[in-house]
Formats: C-alpha cells, structure tokens, sequence
C-alpha cells in the first residue's frame, strides 16, 4: 500500500534534528532505517504529519571505545554491527543476535538505535542491550541524558525518550571474558522470535560465578529473569543450571498471539534459557 | 515535494518527488523499470529487492527521497549488451525460477552475497536468501543455481 502523505525534512546535524523535532511536537516521527517505520506506514498504522530523516547525520554511525565501554552510535546499521570487529571482541552477543534478525537486505537498513527506540519487545535487540548492562543516551533541547537500559523501555512500543529526543548512542560495558549466547525460538527463518533468551556468564574455577539473562518477548519490555541470574551463581553443572532455569518465566507476563500462548511462551523461556546458559558456559 | 537526484541502472535521473513515494513505485511507474515486482504489503517477500549504493535492500521499504543522491541497480541493470551476467545463466540452466516473480529479487539477493562469499556453502547460501520467499521452485534449483554462479570467476 502507499504510505499517507507527510512532510519530510532531512536535518543535516544532531542540534538542527533536536529542533525540528521540538517545533514539530507530537506529529512528528524520527525517521532511522526506515525498517519498522516504513512497514508501518504502508500499513496506514501511523500517520506522522512530519517524518524527519536522520540518515545523513554525520557521527551518529559506527563504533568507538571509551575506556571499559563500546560506543555504538544509533545509526549504526545491524549489518556493520555484525562485522564490527570492536562489537566482535567486547560484545560478541550483540553481534551474534543481530544476526539473527530479519534478513540481510533488511540488516542493511535497520540500525540498532532504531531497534531500541522502537521498543517492540518481540525485537531481538531490546533484551540483549538490557541483559549487556547497556546504556542509552538521549539528545534533546534539553542536552543530553544517559538513560540506563532497564529505565529506556517503558512498556509496549513505548520507550522513555520524549518526542523531541533523539537516540545517539548505545553504551555497553565490554564484556570480555564473558561466555555468550542468544537463543532465539521462531517459526519461520525471517519471522520475529516467539521468545528469545540473551545469556552472559562469568565462569570462575569451573563454576558460573555471575550471570546475566534478558528476555525477549515475555512481556510488555524486554525482561530481566532475576530470579534465574541469582540462582546460577555457583552453579556448577548441567543439573544446577536445569533447576535455575526453572525461575526464568518467575515475574513475566507474556502475551497470546497467533503463535503462542502465555503458558507456552512460559515453557519456551525455561527451555531457551538452560540451553542458552549451557551454550554460554560452555557445558552443554 | 522534493527534489532527487538518483543513478539508476547507469542513468541519472532528476525527479520532484513526494516524500511519501517509495523507492519501488519510483523505479515502476515513474522511470517504467518493472522489472522490479512488488510482491506484499509487509517487507517480507524479498521480490522487489534492488541494489543501493552497493549494498541489496528492499526497494518497498525505502524512500525515494532516501536514494537521493545514490545509486541503485536493478535486475534490469545486470546484463551488459545483451549478455545475461554468470548468475543470470545459472538461473536460467539450473531451472531456478518457474513463474519468475520471485527471480528479480533472488538474484540481487544472491549477488550480494558471492560480493561477500565467493563461494558460499549451500548452508549459506540458504541464510543469505532467508528474505527472499519463493512459492514455486521449492528453493532446491535456486540454490543449485547460486552454487553454480559461485564456481565461475566471473561477476555475478
Ligand atoms: C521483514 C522484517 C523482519 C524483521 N525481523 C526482525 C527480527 O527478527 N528481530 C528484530 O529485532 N527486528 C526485526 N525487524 C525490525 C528491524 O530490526 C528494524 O531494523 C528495527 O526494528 C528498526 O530499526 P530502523 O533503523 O529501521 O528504525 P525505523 O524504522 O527508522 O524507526 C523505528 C522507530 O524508532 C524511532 N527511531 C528510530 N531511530 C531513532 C532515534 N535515533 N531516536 C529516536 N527515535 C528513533 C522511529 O521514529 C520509529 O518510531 C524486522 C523488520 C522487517 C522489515
Ligand atoms: S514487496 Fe515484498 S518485500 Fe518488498
Ligand atoms: S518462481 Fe514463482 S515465486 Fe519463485
């Protein structure tokens, strides 16, 4: 279908976005790869009355360091997140869940500060940013804010950047060191996770001294499985991590779609997350 | 309305455009480059793939405002003089396409991938073409098809 009408304007600095965003208000819409958005659109599911491209923003894309951080600015695209050698050595589950999303002409578009602002929960990228301990900084007429991951999602499709805020960067603490996996459940090889489970283990001396797990659509927002992280400190074996993955769907509340039921995507968790927390560790 | 400035397929093209026109309706009935098929309403069947300043990408989810200033190649744009390109052949000896709608689509797709494997596993070959949907062939003789294009030293 054709996209409604709207106005379109193309800022040529993050300042110059800020304000036409601020002057814009309510009807505008920030306007990154274009990958949930167009779709949306030719939907008729939205109807900014100004889309405002920040695709030529010099600066908002690639990757630096910061001391013990990785600096990922928001338009960087999935595909050179993928490829990027800083992401690979101190992020290495940021870079093997983008992989898996969509496909790869779409992985040309899409960037990760779209995949964040966008706020699906059923997005791949919310969960990994939330479970890698990241950080979101927000530019607005205001200045800027560093938002930590588990305030930035608000609820469904709702993120907590105000309508003249822009997305610039995503920090994420290195995890060198840190075993890794995601674990994605869908039906189809391009299609959206049912549910998704991103996994950070620290091992020391054989064991699981710490351990991180995000959750992917087993809620409104991307979810922590506290109950799960705290259980598999000290966890030393496959038996141990079985009976902590048993907490993973403790305080979730998943939704019923076409593809599964609550009670299903319950079970889904429990299973991904011991097989993500074995896969990371290293004991499966 | 705005202004752009596109290379399509080798000619450059200066249009006033609505903001709201996607780059797959430019190319179809502005520029009457139909070789590109649209095939859904939902960025998931890979037809109206296209190449954009070197890189595939679905020409339904994308601006032609976006493509202002860039270059794009289309399905059209790949023989030279008449000349099918290797890939093009492959498809063509390998009975890769039966009714065809999807073709344009699997073959900018799948040159973007020998651009990043030259020789691909069937394995990868799979993964690279997971945006593109077929409802005809079975997938089996397309991927015969990209193997087949992979083993020449020629561009696809
Ligand atoms: C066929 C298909 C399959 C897909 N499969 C998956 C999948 O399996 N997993 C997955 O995670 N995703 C999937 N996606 C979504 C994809 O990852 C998108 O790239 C991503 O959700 C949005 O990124 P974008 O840059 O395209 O954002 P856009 O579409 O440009 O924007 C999305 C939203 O975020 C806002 N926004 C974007 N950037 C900023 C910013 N810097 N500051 C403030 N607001 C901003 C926009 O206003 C808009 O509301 C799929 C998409 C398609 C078309
Ligand atoms: S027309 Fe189906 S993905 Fe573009
Ligand atoms: S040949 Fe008919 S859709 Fe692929």
């Amino acid at each position: 279908m054709i996209p409604p009408a709207f106005d379109y304007a193309r800022p040529a600095s993050v300042d110059e976005a800020v304000r036409v965003l601020a002057d814009a208000g309510e009807e505008a819409k920030v306007l990154a790869g274009g990958q949930s958005l167009l779709p949306l659109l030719r939907l008729r599911l939205a109807f900014p009355e100004l889309v405002v491209d920040v695709g030529r923003i010099p600066g908002l894309r690639g990757v630096r360091e910061d001391g013990n951080t990785l600096v990922i600015g928001a338009m960087t695209t999935h595909h050179d997140v993928i490829h990027d050698p800083l992401v690979r050595r101190h992020a290495g589950l940021l870079a093997s869940a983008t992989a898996t999303v969509a496909d790869p002409a779409v992985r040309h578009r899409g960037t990760l500060g779209g995949s964040l602002a966008h706020a699906d929960p059923a997005g791949d990228l919310p969960a990994v940013v939330l479970a890698l301990d990241g950080e979101l900084v927000a530019q607005g007429p205001r200045g800027r804010r560093t938002l930590p991951a588990r305030d930035f999602f608000v609820d469904y499709l709702q993120s907590a950047l105000e309508p003249d805020e822009l997305l610039v960067e995503v920090r994420v603490p290195k995890a060198d060191g840190w075993g890794f996996h995601y674990e994605k459940f869908h039906q189809v090889a391009q299609s959206w996770a049912t549910v998704g489970v991103a996994v950070l283990v620290r091992r020391d001396d054989g064991h699981i001294a710490e351990a991180r797990v995000g959750l992917t659509n087993m809620g409104s927002t991307p979810l922590r499985a506290s109950e799960t992280e705290d259980a598999l400190s000290g966890a030393g074996d496959a038996a141990a991590v079985t009976r902590a993955a048993e907490a993973a769907a403790e305080g979730t509340r998943p939704s019923q779609d076409v593809s599964a039921s609550p009670e299903y995507r319950e079970h889904l968790a429990r299973v991904l997350t011991r097989r993500a927390v074995l896969a990371a560790a290293g004991m499966g | 309305m705005t202004h752009i400035s596109v290379k399509v397929d080798g000619t450059t093209y200066e249009d006033d455009v609505e903001p709201r026109l996607l780059l797959v309706h430019y190319l179809r009935d502005r520029l009457g480059l139909t070789g590109t098929p649209i095939g859904c309403d939902t960025s998931n069947c890979g037809a109206c793939t296209v190449e954009l300043d070197g890189v595939s990408v679905k020409s339904c989810s994308v601006l032609a405002v976006q493509a202002d200033g860039g270059e794009v190649t289309t399905v059209e744009g790949l023989a030279q003089d008449g000349e099918l390109s290797a890939l093009q052949r492959a498809f063509h000896e390998k009975h890769a396409l039966q009714c065809g709608y999807c073709t344009p689509g699997m073959l900018m797709a799948a040159r973007d991938l020998l651009r990043e494997h030259p020789h691909p596993t069937s394995e990868e070959i799979r993964h690279a073409l997971e945006g593109n949907l077929c409802r005809c062939t079975g997938y089996q003789n397309i991927v015969r098809a990209v193997q087949a294009a992979s083993e020449q030293e020629v561009p696809a």
